[in-house]
């Protein structure tokens, strides 16, 4: 999995702490929006046949190419299944998240 | 170098002399001669900026933010229906704190179409928070072009440059354009802390919540106050470098006169010659022209008027339902200043119809031998 950074939450106390224009500011390194998720998707890597396919369409880039084979990065994965319904080798199966 | 240009392109020897980067661009109708001159400019590399043509206004702004938050000095004009449809991304301009700079001829709104001069453009982008300036003469809109990219570049609120349509705009007049070594001393380059490259990768403009948002609008609010100084302080500059001073507002005879004519753009400039002719008469008129709106310079005009007896505010605009805009905004400055300072607004020629130095006499005269205004606003020049 692609080294991710740390970072504190950022807490604005005073509008001098602000900067000039609204912007982000490494929330999404805290923000984990795997949290939303009902379904997600299981990659059975025996079927793969390493098109890419789930790489390119995952609209939340929570799909990463290590030594070849994707890996889901579940702290931003929010389980909508665009990977499973493109799976050319159907090999990706939304599972019900256990909660 | 002195030219003889039009108003139009002042502007674009403006945006050529700050060096604009990214010139983003609607090239119809309303647009004028203004991004002709600064495409040809591009073309043939004499400006090393990229001209971007888009389909629409509302492209061209947002074109324009792209850029300046890229960190690029951005330029781009327009007119009338075509401000009104960048309206949207106006609040986003000056809400993401980008110094966009853009040249705004002021031609009257539609229907029925027209191309000539009516301040109801701009005006009514009043409250989206862009620094506007309005100009009475060719020579002003190329120097205040290049003090709007200083200006706005160090508050990082963007400016309009407003030019009234055919008065000045298609009319020619000599300008001394300034020499490039001579404006790069004056504007040095755009270095803004902030902007979108993949070094520092953010997100702008995305949601923000109730406990953000309000200390954004306030740090909007608190640089545009510090405006007016400093268009004062960089006019000045500007009068070291080329003889020149840009200031809030232009005042003629002010000192000691019993009726102040209060007027904008090329207005101020007729009303000029009526102060002079009024006075060959033997009556004590002054004009103030009131450059830039937004912010709107309260103390100055305070300082000005308080020692005034009697004020009419000529508006070459309207709100509908209410007053002239310039009037409504002289009226809030003076609220408990001076006593009651009899007020007089009068609206004259909408859509372009000219107004000479005879209609500022007849105006003179009428605010003169009344104590009062007898009507909220008078009509100069209606049809009866």
């Amino acid at each position: 999995m692609r080294k991710k950074n740390t970072s504190k939450k950022i807490i604005l106390h005073s509008e001098k702490d602000f900067p000039v224009m609204p912007m982000s500011l490494g929330s999404m390194l805290f923000n984990k929006t795997g949290a939303w998720r009902n379904i997600k998707p299981v990659i059975d890597l025996d079927d793969c046949i390493q098109c890419g396919i789930c790489w390119k369409f995952c609209p939340d880039v929570a799909i990463f190419i290590e030594k070849e084979f994707p890996v889901i990065d579940y702290d931003y994965c929010k389980g909508c299944g665009i990977c499973a319904e493109n799976c050319p080798a159907k090999c990706i199966k939304m599972v019900e998240e256990e909660k | 170098m002195r030219k003889v240009i039009m108003g139009n392109h002042a502007l674009s020897y403006g945006a050529k002399l700050g060096r604009a980067q990214v010139i983003a661009a609607y090239p119809i109708t309303p647009q004028t001669q203004v991004v002709e001159l600064l495409s040809e400019m591009c073309a043939d590399g004499t400006l090393d900026a990229k001209f971007i043509k888009v389909e629409s206004e509302h492209s061209a702004m947002a074109a324009s933010i792209g850029a300046s938050l890229a960190g690029a000095r951005t330029f781009t004009a327009t007119s009338a229906q075509g401000l009104a449809l960048m309206h949207e991304l106006l609040h986003w301009a000056s809400g993401a704190r980008l110094p966009v700079v853009m040249g705004e001829i002021n031609r009257a709104m539609a229907p029925g179409w027209s191309i000539w001069s009516d301040q109801n453009d701009s005006l009514s982008q009043r409250d989206t928070g862009w620094i506007q300036f309005y100009c009475s003469s060719n020579q002003e809109v190329l120097d205040t072009v290049l003090q709007a990219f200083k200006v706005s570049e160090s508050l990082l609120i963007p400016s309009m440059v407003v030019l009234d349509a055919f008065t000045l705009s298609h009319t020619y007049e000599v300008v001394d354009v300034p020499e490039q070594k001579d404006v790069d001393k004056f504007l040095p380059p755009f270095k803004p802390q902030i902007r979108l490259t993949p070094d520092d990768p953010h997100a702008f403009g995305g949601l923000t919540s109730p406990d953000y948002y309000f200390e954004f609008r306030y740090k909007l609010q608190k640089e545009m106050e510090k405006a007016a100084d400093l268009i004062e302080k960089t006019g000045r500059e500007y009068e070291k470098l080329f003889g020149r001073y840009l200031g809030l507002m232009e005042e003629h005879h002010c000192d000691d006169a019993e009726l102040i004519l209060i007027t904008s753009g090329t207005m101020g400039s007729t009303a000029r010659v009526a102060v002079d002719e009024l006075r060959k008469e033997g009556i004590k008129a002054g004009n103030l022209r009131i450059k830039v709106f937004r912010p709107f310079p309260f103390d100055a005009i305070r300082n000005i008027l308080g020692r005034a007896r009697k004020i009419a505010v000529i508006d070459r605009n309207i709100s509908y339902g209410h007053h002239g805009i310039f009037f409504q905004e002289v009226k809030s400055a003076l609220y408990g200043q001076n006593g009651n300072l009899p007020l007089f607004g009068f609206i004259a020629g909408l859509g372009g119809r000219d107004i000479t130095p005879s209609d500022f006499k007849k105006i003179a005269h009428y605010a003169l031998e009344k104590d009062n205004p007898e009507e909220e606003i008078v009509w100069t020049g209606v049809r009866q």
